[in-house]
């Protein structure tokens, strides 16, 4: 594996690079990070078998005979890794956090991840220095793996056991606990993992290929940003050269592996120590340091123990070419992160600061500029003009959640009131009052620091200032102090110059029979009347504000009147779709409290009535109108929960008719299956937003419902879709149950208009997420909750001075679920630069992938998906030459030189393009990827992160034969060669290679 | 002439029937020349405790085009068991079970006192009756309170197996379905959106054979062989239900801002009602009763709109052709009313409010189908709630005063055909030899419907003498007419009325005296004011007048007896001589008035007048007023302004109106309270007899009349002033002074100048 995913670019990084020769080297810092990548081409397939040792970044398995049985065992705790990912927060496939990327395709068994961890960590740290490299390979070792053989996914699930391992060694500890725990059951596991390292051999057949490459890798002294503990020298100086890490050796990981296995169990915790120590060193080298991966491909090959867990792998290794260590490992990369800069607060003080990794635990101190957790960038520090931006085609963007949830550590932003006058703004560009502003002229003046305006200061407002120029109150305001706060909006903020009402909850069920036949209107009426006591409500308000209202419909709409006063709800029936009015006012929308009998009794009564239901057809628009007038009825905003069953085909507006049509993949038409099939949802979603509606989607299909329309109204009123397929409530209930009752229960905007300033010289040009615009400036959320996300591009309208960096100001205006107007500012100041290497430098790739994905999501509907596709690429391939021709040192066109920030891009970009919206497997249906495409659209980074790189966490049970659960599972191996055609991680790093190699030529 | 009005209250009694003319000129020429035409008023269901209903079918004529019922007057051989029809000369064959007949052993209908007979028919299904309360809900709160009450009484008042249903209306229209357990349901739909019959039952699910909810649990024996309708349910089910739903019903909850009227889509709300019951139970007795406390404000049939600025249209703006919604709302409601009439059903509308609530626009919903019409000024009145009571009042056998669905067709002799008929009906155009080609008020037909109909119901049919005077009628030869009437009886049995009368024909030429003298002048006020009415709907108030003025004129031309150029000489036969101060009252009256009237009282004084009987037409012409003093028992007295003395108490019973006036010293008497000192006691009688007597009428009267106590000088009294003869004004001074009663400040000419003009015109030869 010569891929040498090595950041080398980076000089502070740029050591890793060496991994790759590290692998062999692998103990080099291994910073295997960095290094990983370039060798991979070859490897494809071929080089990965041998690789399997590769996992041994996730503690690979490498070794999975030996050592690999304990850990798999132990991962299997873990469980599922696959969708459980989430749960864990961190890792991915794997092992928690580790690693992971052990999803080598066996990884499945290993569920447990922690087992792993021990295990690797174990391994790694010894390895650790050396590994990183190593590590990557293993990865692609693992994943080819997978993708060889079916059979293979099982062993190499144990295999991965070990990649957990190495989670432990990062954060994850937690998981170590159980893992621990695991073991013990998971012998048997254990012995499944060999079995498959069995299977890994056939991968190793690949190893040609990765030979093939293996020589590269020699040459690549992998920038291995593995140095990270170089830092400081980064250069590639002497590390680098160790690091060579683009080689791919794999044969040495392989070997590694076995013993790592060993390794491990006892070792890991001595080792980790010790590598941690290493990592934090790193650390300050940024990403570098953080690898702690690196150390574990290391490990692998020292490691044998890494592969120990895999046992199988780790044989094959040896013969490979291609050094798996060599590849940087995404288990690895975030492992280090964790390890580095989980411990310290993030303060926010210093401009241009890159932020830890969305998957690292940190507080963050607000001093100044806005929180990660809000604001996050694709790079801290932006070329100073719009032509170097233009040669790097590194995209500036922001990925913004205004409403964010914060940890119960971190105090929320502060309500500033400025009283009858309202915010106090800059008189020009009307940008709010925010720390940045200078204060001039004793404090009777203020300079805007967008635009330069200078604004008296209203007499209310003076205050003097101190002998640095600093308001003396300056600690005492937030909005002077602090890069996130709020402000309480005057009438002049409001619609109608009128304060708005307490928003309402609108609960619209479909009542057809497949929704009676499920379970599902029993279940969710029986769940409503517990989950209505925990509506939002604000600060301390001892109860909701939000009023709530119910309406049930199949091919006509019932509403409900439950006003407190009656004995019993009473049933207005609408038959009237085409003309959809609300037949009444008062006593729709209540107050949870005071109606709660009726309430009880309706809920009680809406399963009983409709149980002999024999009505199939549902009308769909005529619903969210119905909500959408009710809301306006009543003078208020508020959110509609649409639970609903079927393609609408009853005689309403809004009909649809059945277009699926699998024939039109891979042609021309492709985008249409993207695009609604009629233009009443974006009138209709147009009104909602105007009346600060907001419109959840469940989606309970049988068959095809068509997504793509449905999901109109949501996506552009700021709402989330939800879809559970051929729902059964046994099966489905638990996690529709979970999503409902954090739906609900989640704080959420209404009526939002966001804006986002900017200081002279760059300017937001392009949006992303669920939201309607009206104009090419204001963002329009009928609702917006601390999920949803606004991914927003800036481009140059003019040159940025270096001194003065560049300013973000997103201002908020939004109705709380109290009811109450406000506006929420957040304020974050980036450094500017001319020196491309500093850009890269300072660039974070989970938001790049976040931007470039929603960009690619909303390209497949206008273009082919191959155009995507190939965009993707090529401007993946442009940035990554673009730093290979400025920042990298020379080095042998065979090797791939990766920066250290972005040494994840290769990998995290493979798994964009190989997911459904992109690259359709066959049981991917239409509606699928409809689903998937919107919901990508409005994901914060952290999300993203886990969506297309999903954690694997080892688990025992969960897959045994080549059943339909398997095949599920395969899909998420986002490392492996997938079904349906997508590359597997090594392969597309070659072909990466190459394309950048053309570039460069 | 003693003979004749025997003759006349004879036949009214048996036959509900009263003629203009009861010895008819035998050609057409001649009948053209009496000026009143050959006409009747026919009270179909007259209500005969002495006449059983038969439990058979009538015996018909075998002539396709004839079918005439089998009757007194027909020829019938015995031995051979055939009987000839008086109508079309056909021998007819008596079916079998008569085959016993003999001229000792005679079925009722051939018997001389059975000229009117009812048979009961026995086959069919029987429906039971249906109710359809369509009630607005944008009342004032102590309106809707008494509305609901009136509403859940009459719940008590139905027969138990009537369907009931209820529509509620303001800004949107509900409704409701009744029979659900734990939650009320309610069908709604937008007051603004004018929907078709199909529409409406599309939505209301009542065009699919199974509904989806409810419905299926148990399977449902067929309890009746219609859809089984959610909305109409039997009473004796849904009792209580709907006595709670109709006690939780609210006002209208949308906001009405200031300056402007509630929205209320009575339009759409009768719509809907039309066709619920249109879809399901077509030509079935039923009864929509519509509760409005306002103008239609919205949506089809709208009336006014909403901005209380713009007043409901007047008089003057419908002449000035300034009422913009009338002719549209019209439009909406005839339609309604003509599928209405077409489905058997029958709209009542019960109207109360200060203003006016859109009758005008509305009034054909009630007369085309037999409907009541109740105007009053707030549910919360004695005047609705026991006029509403009144409608289910029951007759002597403990059957409700109502019928459903009633065909009315008439059968002549072919010296006779069919003119037309006016009245609560539709025509239903049915073509025959029979019918003339010059139409009368509703003409063209021998049959027309009435779909609802109660005891009191008359229709004034006109006739035409189509007989050539070059055909002489044998002397002795008599014309016939049958009236057959199919109708629903409350208690749902199908019944057929017949009812066969003849009368003698005259040479007009020879025997005018005989005809002279059987003119019956009340029924021609009658049957004449109708016609006017009539054409007062679709002509100018003036040139009505003119037209019966033209009409007396000639009537007196040609049977008064004068010298030409003499006035004075001018006489008239006692059976005429009343017949001018009817028609002077008649001009006065608030029927061919509109003055101090609005659009929606003329519409419910004419609804009144087209369908009272005579008795009650005659009163609503001209008045009665009774007077009550010491000076003897109380007495009729002259409808006069001379009538009006201090001393005496006056009622006056103007069928809409009952007044109660007291005389100056009386009223000043009774504020003196000497009717409290029991040495006064026989004052105390005094005034309580008119009182009583006026309970009586009030007791008896449908619609409740406006019961009006006043007094000398009060300003009720306008009421009074208002009727009575102008015989003292203030331009003949002269009567002041003198003890003969009150001048009346007013332009309009007394009874004496206008029989003055009319003497001077009948013997005037320039006519």
């Amino acid at each position: 594996m010569n891929v040498n995913q090595s950041a080398p670019p980076v000089p502070p990084f740029g050591q890793p690079q060496p991994i790759y020769p590290g692998y062999h080297q692998s103990s080099y810092g291994g910073q295997p990070g960095t290094t990983a990548p370039p060798t991979p081409y070859g490897t494809y397939n071929g080089p990965v078998p041998g690789y399997q040792q590769t996992l041994p970044q996730g503690v690979s398995r490498a070794p999975p005979s030996s050592g690999a049985p304990p850990v798999s065992t132990a991962q299997s705790p873990c469980g599922q890794a696959a969708y459980g990912q989430f749960g864990q927060g961190d890792v991915q496939n794997g092992p928690s956090s580790t690693v992971q990327m052990q999803r080598l395709p066996g990884s499945q068994p290993f569920g447990s991840p922690l087992a792993p961890v021990v295990s690797q960590p174990a391994v790694l740290q010894p390895y650790g220095p050396p590994p990183t490299s190593a590590q990557v390979t293993a990865q692609l070792a693992g994943m080819q793996i997978s993708g060889a053989m079916a059979p293979a996914p099982p062993p190499s699930g144990l295999g991965y056991g070990p990649p957990t391992s190495l989670a432990s060694a990062s954060g994850s500890f937690p998981n170590s606990g159980p893992y621990g725990a695991y073991p013990q059951g998971q012998a048997p596991s254990l012995s499944q993992a060999q079995s498959h390292p069995g299977v890994q051999p056939p991968q190793r057949s690949a190893p040609p290929l990765a030979s093939s490459f293996t020589p590269p890798a020699s040459g690549g002294p992998r920038m291995p940003s593995m140095t990270g503990p170089l830092l400081p020298g980064q250069g590639f100086g002497g590390p680098p050269v160790s690091q060579p890490n683009h080689v791919s050796s794999p044969p040495p990981q392989a070997l590694p592996p076995g013993p790592q296995m060993t390794g491990p169990p006892g070792p890991p915790p001595p080792m980790h120590s010790s590598q941690q120590p290493g990592y934090q060193l790193q650390q300050n080298g940024s990403f570098g340091p953080t690898r702690g991966p690196q150390p574990n491909f290391g490990s692998p090959y020292p490691g044998a123990p890494t592969f120990g867990s895999q046992p199988g792998p780790p044989q094959p290794l040896p013969p490979k070419r291609l050094d798996p260590d060599a590849i940087p490992s995404p288990i690895q990369v975030i492992e280090d992160d964790r390890n580095n800069r989980g411990s310290e607060p993030f303060v926010t003080g210093v401009r241009g600061q890159v932020p830890p990794l969305v998957t690292t635990n940190f507080l963050v101190k607000d001093q100044g500029n806005a929180s990660p957790r809000y604001i996050r960038c694709t790079s801290y520090n932006i070329p100073c003009t719009s032509d170097m931006a233009k040669q790097a085609q590194v995209p500036l963007a922001a990925v913004i959640k205004p409403l964010a949830r914060l940890p119960p550590e971190e105090a929320s932003p502060y309500v500033v009131d400025h009283g009858e006058s309202g915010p106090l703004r800059c008189n020009r560009c009307k940008a709010y009052m925010c720390p940045f502003m200078q204060f001039i002229e004793g404090g009777r003046r203020f300079q805007c620091c967008f635009c330069s305006c200078i604004n008296d200061v209203p007499p209310q407002y003076f205050q003097h200032l101190d002998h640095t120029g600093k308001r003396v109150d300056a600690y005492d305001r937030p909005e002077l102090s602090l890069g996130s706060y709020e402000f309480l909006a005057t009438v002049d903020y409001c619609k109608n110059n009128k304060f708005p009402s307490p928003p309402a909850f609108i609960f619209m069920i479909d009542v057809s029979y497949n929704a009676i036949r499920t379970g599902l209107v029993r279940l969710l009426c029986e769940e409503l009347k517990s989950l209505l006591d925990y509506l939002p409500r604000e600060g301390g308000a001892e109860e909701s504000a939000i009023r709530v209202g119910f309406v049930t419909y199949n091919k006509v709409l019932h509403f409900y009147n439950v006003k407190s006063s009656l004995a019993q709800p009473q049933m207005m029936v609408v038959s009237d779709v085409a003309d959809m009015f609300v037949p009444l006012l008062d006593g729709f929308l209540v107050n949870v409290n005071e109606s709660r009998a009726v309430i009880t009794s309706l809920l009680d009564q809406i399963p009983e009535m409709f149980a002999d239901t024999r009505e199939t057809e549902t009308v769909f628009a005529p619903v969210i109108q119905a909500g959408m007038e009710a809301l306006k009825a009543a003078e208020c905003a508020g959110k509609l929960f649409l639970f609903h069953t079927s393609l609408p085909i009853a005689e309403a507006p809004g009909k649809l008719k059945n277009r699926d049509d699998r024939k039109l993949i891979n042609t021309d038409k492709e985008k249409t299956l993207f695009q609604p099939q009629t233009g009443a949802y974006q009138t209709l979603a147009k009104e909602c937003v105007a009346q600060g509606c907001c419109v959840d989607l469940f989606l309970f299909p049988n068959q095809y419902v068509d997504v793509a329309t449905l999901s109109v109204v949501p996506q552009l009123t700021g709402g989330s879709v939800y879809k559970y397929a051929c729902f059964q409530v046994e099966n489905d209930q638990e996690r529709f149950l979970s999503d409902l009752r954090r739906d609900v229960q989640k704080v959420v905007g209404f009526d939002a208009v966001m804006r986002v300033r900017t200081s002279t010289g760059i300017r937001a040009v392009d949006f992303f997420g669920a939201f309607y615009m009206s104009n090419t400036t204001d963002v329009e959320l009928a609702g917006l909750d601390g999920d949803k996300t606004v991914t927003v591009e800036f481009k140059h309208d003019d040159r940025l001075n270096e001194e003065s960096g560049a300013l973000l100001q997103c201002a908020l205006l939004y109705t709380s679920c109290a009811g109450q107007r406000r506006l929420r500012i957040h304020n974050l100041a980036l450094n500017c630069c001319t020196l491309l290497a500093d850009l890269y430098r300072n660039c974070e790739t989970d938001t790049l992938i976040n931007y470039m994905a929603k960009f690619a999501y909303r390209g497949v509907l206008n273009s082919p998906v191959k155009t995507v596709r190939d965009t993707l690429i090529t401007q993946c391939a442009q940035i990554l030459a673009c730093y290979r021709k400025n920042c990298a040192s020379p080095s042998s066109a065979g090797q791939l030189i990766l920066p250290e920030c972005m040494k994840l891009l290769p990998v995290y970009l493979n798994c964009v393009l190989k997911s459904d919206v992109l690259q359709p497997g066959a049981e991917v249906t239409t509606d699928d990827r409809a689903y998937v495409r919107q919901l990508v659209t409005s994901m914060d980074v952290a999300e993203t992160n886990v969506f297309f790189y999903p954690r694997l966490l080892p688990l025992l049970i969960v897959v045994k034969q080549e059943d339909k659960l398997e095949m599920l599972f395969k899909h998420f191996l986002v490392e492996d060669k997938s079904l349906s055609g997508g590359a597997s991680y090594v392969d597309f790093l070659c072909h990466m290679h190459k394309e950048i190699r053309q570039l460069l030529s | 002439m003693a003979t004749y009005l025997e003759f006349i209250q004879q036949n009214e009694e048996r036959d509900g029937v009263r003629f203009s003319w009861n010895v008819w000129p035998s050609s057409r020429l001649e009948a053209t020349r009496m000026v009143v035409p050959l006409a009747c008023l026919l009270t179909p269901l007259k209500e005969r405790p002495d006449l059983p209903p038969v439990q058979y079918e009538p015996v018909l004529c075998s002539r396709p085009t004839c079918k005439a019922v089998l009757n007194p007057l027909c020829q019938v051989d015995y031995r051979a068991k055939l009987w000839a029809c008086n109508f079309c000369f056909q021998r007819n064959q008596f079916p079998p079970a008569y085959a016993g007949i003999s001229e000792v052993n005679q079925p009722a209908e051939l018997m001389p006192q059975f000229s009117t007979i009812e048979y009961v028919i026995q086959r069919g299904p029987q429906s039971p009756l249906i109710f359809l309360y369509v009630v607005d809900t944008c009342l004032e709160e102590d309106d809707l309170q008494a509305l609901k009450e009136s509403l859940q009484m009459s719940l008590s008042l139905l027969p138990p197996d009537a369907l009931v249903g209820l529509i509620t209306f303001g800004r949107m229209v509900q409704v409701h379905e009744l029979s659900c357990e734990g939650i009320s349901k309610s069908y709604v739909f937008r007051g603004t959106k004018d929907l078709t019959a199909k529409q409406i039952q599309d939505m209301l699910g009542l065009s699919k054979p199974a509904m989806p909810m409810q419905q299926a649990r148990p399977p449902q024996p067929q309890e009746h062989p219609f859809v089984s309708s959610r909305f109409l349910q039997p009473i004796q089910k849904i009792d209580m239900n709907l006595t709670d739903l109709l006690g939780e019903l609210q006002r209208d909850p949308w906001p009405v801002t200031q300056g402007k009227r509630p929205l209320r889509s009575t339009g759409v709300a009768l719509s809907i009602a039309v066709g619920l019951l249109e879809g399901t139970f077509p030509n079935t007795g039923a009864r929509i009763m519509l509760f409005t406390g306002g103008p239609p404000t919205q949506g089809p049939g709208m009336v006014v709109g909403d901005e209380l600025k713009i007043p409901i249209r007047s008089w003057h703006d419908i002449e000035k052709d300034n009422a913009r919604f009338m002719k549209k709302a019209t439009k909406h409601y005839e339609m309604l009313a003509n599928r209405t009439a077409a489905n058997g059903h029958c709209i009542d509308i019960y109207a109360c409010a200060l203003d006016q609530t859109g009758l005008l626009e509305m009034k054909c919903c009630t007369n085309l189908t037999g409907g009541h019409m109740v105007m009053g000024d707030s549910f919360n009145t004695s005047l609705f709630k026991q006029t509403f009571q009144r409608i289910f009042s029951k007759d002597f056998n403990g059957d409700f005063r109502m019928a459903f669905g009633a065909t009315l067709e008439v059968k002549t002799s072919r010296e006779l055909k069919i003119a037309g008929a006016i009245g609560p009906c539709v025509s239903l155009n049915v073509k025959g030899p029979c019918v003339s080609e010059n139409e009368l008020g509703v003409g063209g037909t021998s049959q027309w419907k009435i779909c609802g109909l109660d005891p009191t119901s008359t229709l004034g049919i006109y006739f035409e003498v189509v007989n050539q005077h070059n055909a002489p009628i044998p002397q002795g030869g008599r014309g016939a007419i049958q009236f057959v009437t199919q109708y629903q009886h409350s208690s749902t049995q199908k019944r057929i009325r017949v009812t066969t009368i003849a009368r003698n024909w005259a040479d007009a030429q020879s025997q005018l005296r005989h005809i002279e003298a059987a003119f019956d002048q009340e029924a021609a006020a009658v049957l004449m004011a109708r016609l006017g009415v009539f054409r007062a709907e679709s002509e100018e108030g003036p040139d009505v007048l003119r037209w019966l003025d033209r009409q007396l004129i000639r009537l007196c031309q040609k049977f008064g007896q004068y010298n030409k150029e003499d006035p004075t000489s001018f006489r008239l036969s006692d059976s005429f001589s009343l017949y001018p101060q009817f028609m002077f009252h008649l001009r006065r009256s608030p029927f061919l008035q509109v003055f101090n009237n609005s659009p929606d009282e003329s519409s419910y004084y004419r609804h009144h007048f087209a369908r009272q009987d005579l008795t009650q037409s005659l009163i609503m012409i001209q008045p009665i007023l009774y007077s009550y003093s010491f000076h003897g028992p109380p007495e009729p007295v002259l409808l006069d302004s001379s009538s009006i003395l201090a001393d005496r108490i006056l009622l006056m019973d103007t069928f809409f109106q009952i007044v109660i006036y007291l005389g100056e010293t009386i009223a000043q008497w009774q504020k003196a309270r000497y009717q409290d000192m029991p040495e006064y006691e026989n004052f105390k009688h005094l005034l309580q007899a008119p009182l009583d007597d006026a309970q009586e009428i009030l007791q008896a009267r449908f619609p409740m009349p406006r019961y009006i106590n006043t007094e000398h000088g009060g300003s009720q009294a306008r009421f009074l002033l208002s009727k009575v003869n102008p015989s003292q004004t203030h331009n003949n001074l002269y009567a002041w002074g003198q003890e003969t009663g009150a001048p009346i400040l007013t332009d309009d000419v007394s009874l004496q100048v206008f029989m003055d003009h009319l003497k001077k015109l009948a013997v005037s030869s320039a006519c």
